[in-house]
């Protein structure tokens, strides 16, 4: 069973892992760059969780508002990310955002328009204009389709159903090949590639309170740790501060942003607009302080300044998180979020049909007439592999990652709009990166039998291992250990706790024993994907333990205020055999050009 | 308020299988994907079932649920009597893989063969101009969450193997109709529309738009549409060479 000889073999160019929308994109601009490519993707073609997003996608056409620029998009994003993200990164995102856009309407994409016939752009979270482009609120699911549609049409070979499990290196450290297995059929392939691209998302499935899909198991971040890799903002964890509370079975699922872009506002069980109370130091400049003059913005924003509801995500989420824990939260422990009462029935229903949708299914609530309830909801990590700006490599040779498994772009907190733009853009990069690297590798050496026949090994233990625990159990726990212990507002007792069952459970996760055979088989898919799920939850509780201070994605109850010595550091987290290790390191500096942006405000 | 819901599931693989029952805790608020993964994570470790958004965007987690194809993830327990044994079997038109999981490939197979889009030259200024009631009519077919409840549904493949040769199914049908009616298309794709849809075939009993979780009219909307373009193409000599020669323009 373990015979590398028995096993499927591909040769290719550039292996993309994850087919959301930056590994599409980046399949077709390695396609486009002359490579030899594969998508692998864990669900079927057209189900990443990209379809879930639902707001827009952020680029400075200026559209709706002509002073919009991308300077104006890079220091909103640098402020959302509270000055921590990597600014060339932030820089390369604003300028490129716009024509990735363009690009999608080439490829068939049918946007949401102006009375001028461009594409219209709503308010999000944290922008200074009107800037997502977008479909209604299904704007995921229109980027994958065109993506999917434009991959099928250039012929790229598309790996459905497929897990990668382990990546391989030479003798010179530089990648290999990728070991994975068919879900259908449990059957092994390798694939030989001296290029990866890792578009694998996030990690949002350590959570127990989540908007995120199964996918969702830190895949990338594990496999390139496991390569040599170093991730980077691990502590930096989205919360969205909305999410569905009630019922009990759709408790984490997404509430987009777009609500309260297009009008709705957050209340407490008094019906107050507590948002007002909530505005930081930070953001007061450019925030309304009352509700005459939020309520004036949506037409006028040259005179006025933004709702609070429209403060970057971290801040919604404490203030809801706070609300709640202060006894005026909603009956089934949110708050309020109304559009029902400011905005017409036509309008709701033409601008967010499917929360509309979604909300009248699955809890009985119609969101034209009654307030929806929601609260805070594990969405993003911030964290993930270092990468070179420009060219989306790591330090692994022919190591490349984009979009959410990708650190550095969103600094300690993303705003809404900035996954969408953020998938494309480097997406696109490190694809045509990946497939320019590829190409110029002249020697490259197979993939060794003894490393093959230890990969085939390792994804069969659980089939062999007899301790009885049942993979599913171990998984919640783990969700229960990450939700409690490392959410929302943290410590360093709960933390040092934390750090202590994941180590464990790690051994539990040795002794993982899964039913029947390897055809198609999720309790089998569970026990390899704990292992990531483990190690990444490892790193974020040791980097989140490590900064002490409250930044963005990163909120300590010991630690409340932001700390001027942390703002030019960055954590980086390394494999040290099983365990992980910290690093510290200097944020890159940005040039006096771009410095000058944040002088005025 | 928590319940004992009595869940037959299918079980078994393309040798095979059978109904199997189940007791199964549940609660109130609850949606059949929540049976099932209850049901996975404490009885049936390799219980196959696929799923990824939990929130109708994805059409991932289709089943026939009491012999109706739907999406597990949106069927509340609720529309059930209390005491009412709910039946979970795979989609009927595709082959099994193993329990609710079924090879979709067919539909995968057919999307290869729907033309390229090819758009008109974009405007100096980098821009395409659409008006909202222009892309209106295509927005309505992106809509579409590829759950293949349609393509399990339509009665000229669900029990027929031998159509699904020439037969792409509506799902499809609209990705035809959506080049059809895009504002910025420039080629005329009704032979393929004929040729490779088996457009033809369909006999507008609706059944697809009635499971529709999306509620897109596929059949008013995109079929019929596309059917009279067919035979307007097919049946018009003179429309027919004068497509030949000029390019159409992009609405009609
Ligand atoms: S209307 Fe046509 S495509 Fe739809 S189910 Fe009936 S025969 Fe099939
Ligand atoms: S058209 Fe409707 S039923 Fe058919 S695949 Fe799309 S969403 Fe599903
Ligand atoms: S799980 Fe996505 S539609 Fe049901």
């Amino acid at each position: 069973m373990t015979d590398p000889n028995s096993f499927e073999r591909h040769r290719y160019d550039v292996i993309v892992v994850g087919a959301g929308g930056a590994g599409l994109r980046a399949a077709i601009a390695a396609h486009d760059a002359g490579a030899k490519v594969a998508i692998i993707c864990k669900s079927l073609l057209g189900k990443a969780h990209t379809v879930m997003a639902e707001g827009g996608i952020a680029a400075a056409m200026g559209n709706v508002w002509s002073e919009d620029n991308w300077k104006v998009h890079f220091r909103d994003t640098m402020r959302g990310g509270k000055m921590l993200n990597h600014w060339r990164m932030a820089q390369l995102h604003a300028q490129e955002s716009a024509n990735r856009v363009h690009e999608l309407e080439e490829w068939g994409a049918l946007f949401d328009r102006t009375a001028e016939g461009l594409i219209s752009q709503r308010d999000f979270g944290g922008h200074r204009y009107a800037r997502l482009a977008h479909v209604g609120d299904r704007t995921g699911l229109e980027l994958i389709r065109t993506l999917q549609q434009r991959a099928v049409a250039l012929g790229i070979d598309v790996f459905m159903e497929c897990t990668v499990t382990k990546l391989f290196r030479d003798d010179e450290q530089r990648i290999s090949g990728a070991f994975a297995y068919w879900r259908e059929s449990g059957r092994f392939i390798v694939f030989d590639a001296p290029a990866v691209v890792l578009a694998t998302g996030g990690i949002g499935k350590s959570y127990k309170v989540t908007s995120n899909s199964w996918e969702y198991t830190g895949d990338g971040h594990a496999l390139a740790l496991d390569s040599g890799a170093s991730l980077v903002n691990m502590e930096f964890v989205q919360f969205h501060p909305t999410g569905m509370v009630w019922p009990p079975s759709v408790k984490g699922i997404l509430v987009t942003e777009s609500v309260r872009g297009d009008g709705g506002v957050l209340r407490n069980s008094e019906g107050r607009r507590f948002m007002f109370d909530y505005i930081p130091e930070y953001f007061k400049a450019e925030t309304a302080d009352t509700e005459e003059e939020a309520d004036r913005w949506y037409d006028d924003k040259s005179n006025n300044r933004r709702p609070p509801e429209l403060l970057p995500r971290d801040e919604v989420a404490r203030a809801i998180n706070a609300e709640v824990k202060a006894g005026r939260g909603s009956p089934h422990g949110g708050v309020f979020l109304d559009i029902a009462s400011r905005r017409s029935t036509e309008y709701i229903e033409r601008r967010l049909p499917s929360m509309h949708h979604q909300f009248k299914e699955l809890a009985d609530v119609d969101i034209t007439a009654e307030a929806m309830e929601v609260g805070p909801t594990c969405h993003y990590v911030m964290g993930g592999v270092a990468v070179d700006a420009d060219t989306a490599e790591s330090v692994v040779p022919g190591l490349y990652a984009a979009g959410e498994v990708a650190g550095g772009m969103h600094g300690s907190n993303r705003l809404g709009g900035n996954s969408l733009s953020d998938l494309l853009v480097f997406g696109r990069r490190a694809g045509e990166h990946a497939a320019h690297g590829a190409t110029e590798r002249e020697q490259r050496a197979p993939v060794s039998d003894d490393d093959i026949r230890a990969a085939a090994e390792a994804a069969l233990a659980p089939f062999e291992q007899d301790g009885g625990e049942n993979p599913y159990t171990l998984q919640h726990e783990l969700q229960d250990v990450m939700h409690s212990l490392v959410g929302i507002i943290r410590q360093a007792s709960e933390m040092e706790k934390a750090l202590e069952e994941i180590a464990r459970l790690k051994e539990r996760a040795a002794k993982l024993t899964v039913e029947g055979h390897r055809q198609y088989n999720p309790g089998w898919h569970l026990a390899l994907d704990i292992r990531n799920m483990l190690r990444v939850s490892e790193c974020i509780a040791l980097a989140a333990l490590e900064r002490t201070e409250s930044r963005g994605g990163h909120t300590r109850d010991d630690f409340p205020t932001t700390d001027d010595s942390w703002a030019t550091v960055n954590l980086h987290c390394i494999a040290d055999g099983d365990s992980v290790a910290i690093r510290h390191e200097q944020l890159p500096a940005m040039p006096d050009e771009l410095r000058e942006l944040f002088q005025e405000t | 308020m928590t319940y004992d819901l009595n869940l037959r599931v299918w079980r078994g693989d393309a040798s095979g299988g059978e109904l199997t029952d189940y007791v199964v805790p549940v609660e109130e608020g609850e949606v059949v994907l929540d049976a099932l993964h209850r049901l996975q994570a404490t009885q049936t470790g390799d219980l196959a079932v696929r799923w990824n958004c939990k929130a109708g965007k994805c059409g991932s987690c289709s089943a026939e649920i009491n012999g109706k194809p739907r999406l597990t993830c949106m069927t509340r327990l609720s529309i059930f009597e209390p005491g009412e044994t709910v039946t979970v079997t795979p989609l009927r038109t595709f082959p099994v893989i193993r329990d609710l999981v079924t090879d979709v490939s067919y539909n995968y197979e057919k999307a290869k063969k729907v033309p390229t889009f090819s758009p008109e030259p974009r405007q100096a200024d980098g821009t395409y101009r659409m008006q909202q009631e222009d892309v209106q009519r295509g927005q309505e077919f992106r809509k579409c969450i590829e759950c293949f409840l349609c393509q399990s549904v339509c009665h000229v493949i669900r029990d027929h193997e031998e159509n699904k040769e020439a037969f792409s199914g509506p799902r499809l049908f609209l990705r035809y109709a959506e080049l059809q009616m895009h504002p910025l298309e420039t080629n005329d794709h009704r032979d393929a529309a004929r040729e490779e849809s088996g457009v033809g075939m369909c006999n507008i009993t609706k059944c697809c738009t009635e499971v529709c979780p999306e509620g897109i009219k596929i059949t008013d909307n995109a079929i019929i549409p596309v059917k009279e373009h067919v035979v307007d193409r097919s049946y018009d000599p003179v429309v027919w060479l004068g497509r030949k020669i000029f390019r159409r323009s992009s609405d009609d």
